[in-house]
């Protein structure tokens, strides 16, 4: 196995590029992913079953297909359609919309843990259903959900190398980019397989730790 | 769509099958394999099953498809058949987070039932084969079917390595009709439906072990699926997420 340092050195400054792309993608689908799970959570609780059954049947198709394949739907139908997104747009929009029918299951189980006491006294202060939900109910429910929100954070971490596939040049992407010009596949992809290492393993401790502090 | 296409997909639907089967398989065989060994007494050997469940887990699976298919074969001199190649990554992959669910399994059951198991002076062995996996098996189904379906569409993802998948069989229909709304609709719908068919066949090996210990399968409010009939007493512990 031959190890080459010089060409670690040549591919830094793509990594430095990829990487900064990840994040992006990252902290925009992470941000998609918790409004939209919200939404499909409350939409969950409404009364009448025309709109459960519909988000129920959407969000549990969207969870059991492949993202790669959401994202080959999102980038080559969506100008069929005249609609027209950039690639990093599309694959955020995928990464948070399929991401989002995982926090819905989190919120669920975070607001059916808030007490039933606390909808109670809610009703009692004859509290309108706007301030029962913003200041008794999310308040609580957040707080107990947000390592399992961190862990799925990490989980889209490990699937924006997908958007390499829709032309977006994300770490995996670059790093691609580089082998191939280069033929050097060991450099790139050890480097970019050890970064990803080094950012999730110390971000799933964080998790562990705020889980211990939070949760109780 | 003509009939030719349709063949081609059908060609997608056996290799991801195929590539499913093994996986699975191999990820299983990891799962319990590195799963038991974070149960051991030497610290050593729980501390390399850690470090492997540790470095599996926090790579990306298509980063260690790309090793597989890219750094091994000149790194040691052998080539393996796409095939294999993607079964090795998928399965080490997801063997990983498989190992976490067995030690969770075997951590939950209750202590006593391995201080039993020594106070009758059972082998450690034994005391596994005999006391904790019959009792811990039942509770891992339902965390295994979970990751049974996202090691399906893991399995998508060796299409981007040109083996001719599902996902791939998508792609050259779409670059055959120069129309893509259509068959990525009947792609994913397939997925779905081996997703569903996988749940399934997880739910009734929950129900005949659980059976087999005395105790109802768990309860989970999903949709287009079956709810138990009995919640009964004791029904297994709440999911967790």
């Amino acid at each position: 196995m031959k190890w080459d340092w010089d060409a670690v050195g040549d591919f830094m400054p793509h990594f430095w590029d990829g990487l900064l792309v990840t994040l992006q993608a990252l902290v925009l689908g992470s941000l998609i992913s918790f409004a939209l799970g919200l939404v499909w959570a409350l939409l969950m609780r409404a009364p009448s079953r025309w709109v459960r059954w519909p988000v129920g049947v959407v969000t549990e198709f969207i969870r059991n297909t492949p993202l790669l394949v959401q994202l080959f739907f999102l980038f080559y139908v969506l100008p069929e359609w005249e609609i027209t997104f950039s690639a990093m747009t599309t694959g955020v929009v995928a990464i948070g919309l399929h991401y989002s029918t995982y926090t819905m299951q989190v919120y669920r189980a975070g607001i059916e843990g808030v007490p039933a006491g606390q909808w109670e006294a809610a009703t009692a202060l004859n509290l309108p259903m706007r301030r029962t939900w913003t200041a008794v109910i999310l308040p609580q429910a957040i707080r107990r959900v947000v390592p399992a929100l961190g862990n799925y954070v990490i989980s889209m971490l490990k699937d924006t190398p997908l958007l390499m596939a829709i032309t977006v040049l994300d770490m995996l992407g670059e790093a691609r980019l580089f082998a191939q010009q280069n033929f050097q596949f060991t450099e790139p992809l050890t480097v970019i397989g050890v970064a990803f290492i080094l950012i999730s393993y110390p971000a799933s401790l964080l998790m562990r730790a705020l889980e211990r502090r939070l949760v109780r | 769509m003509t009939s030719g296409l349709w063949e081609l997909v059908l060609k997608g639907i056996w290799i991801t099958v195929q590539l499913l089967f093994f996986s699975a398989l191999l990820g299983g065989v990891v799962s319990f394999v590195v799963g038991i060994a974070r149960t051991h007494r030497l610290w050593i050997v729980r501390f390399l099953a850690g470090f492997y469940t540790e470095v599996f887990r926090g790579t990306s699976a298509l980063i260690m498809i790309f090793w597989v298919f890219f750094v091994l074969p000149p790194a040691f001199g052998w080539q393996l058949v796409p095939m294999w190649a993607g079964t090795l990554a998928l399965g080490l992959t997801y063997g990983a987070y498989g190992s976490e669910i067995v030690r969770g399994a075997l951590n939950s059951v209750d202590p006593a039932q391995r201080e039993g198991g020594i106070a009758l002076s059972f082998t450690p062995m034994q005391r596994m084969r005999l006391i904790l996996l019959p009792q811990a098996v039942p509770e891992m189904i339902p965390p295994f079917s979970n990751l049974l379906v996202e090691l399906l569409k893991g399995t998508a993802l060796v299409s981007i390595m040109g083996m001719g998948d599902l996902a791939f069989s998508g792609n050259l229909v779409r670059l055959a009709l120069q129309e893509s709304a259509e068959i990525y609709t009947y792609i994913l719908l397939i997925y779905f439906v081996i997703a569903f068919l996988l749940t399934r066949i997880m739910r009734g090996l929950e129900k005949r072990l659980k059976a087999g210990i005395g105790k109802a399968p768990e309860r989970r409010g999903k949709l287009a699926m079956p709810r138990p009939e009995t919640t009964g007493v004791g029904a297994g512990a709440g999911g967790g997420a």
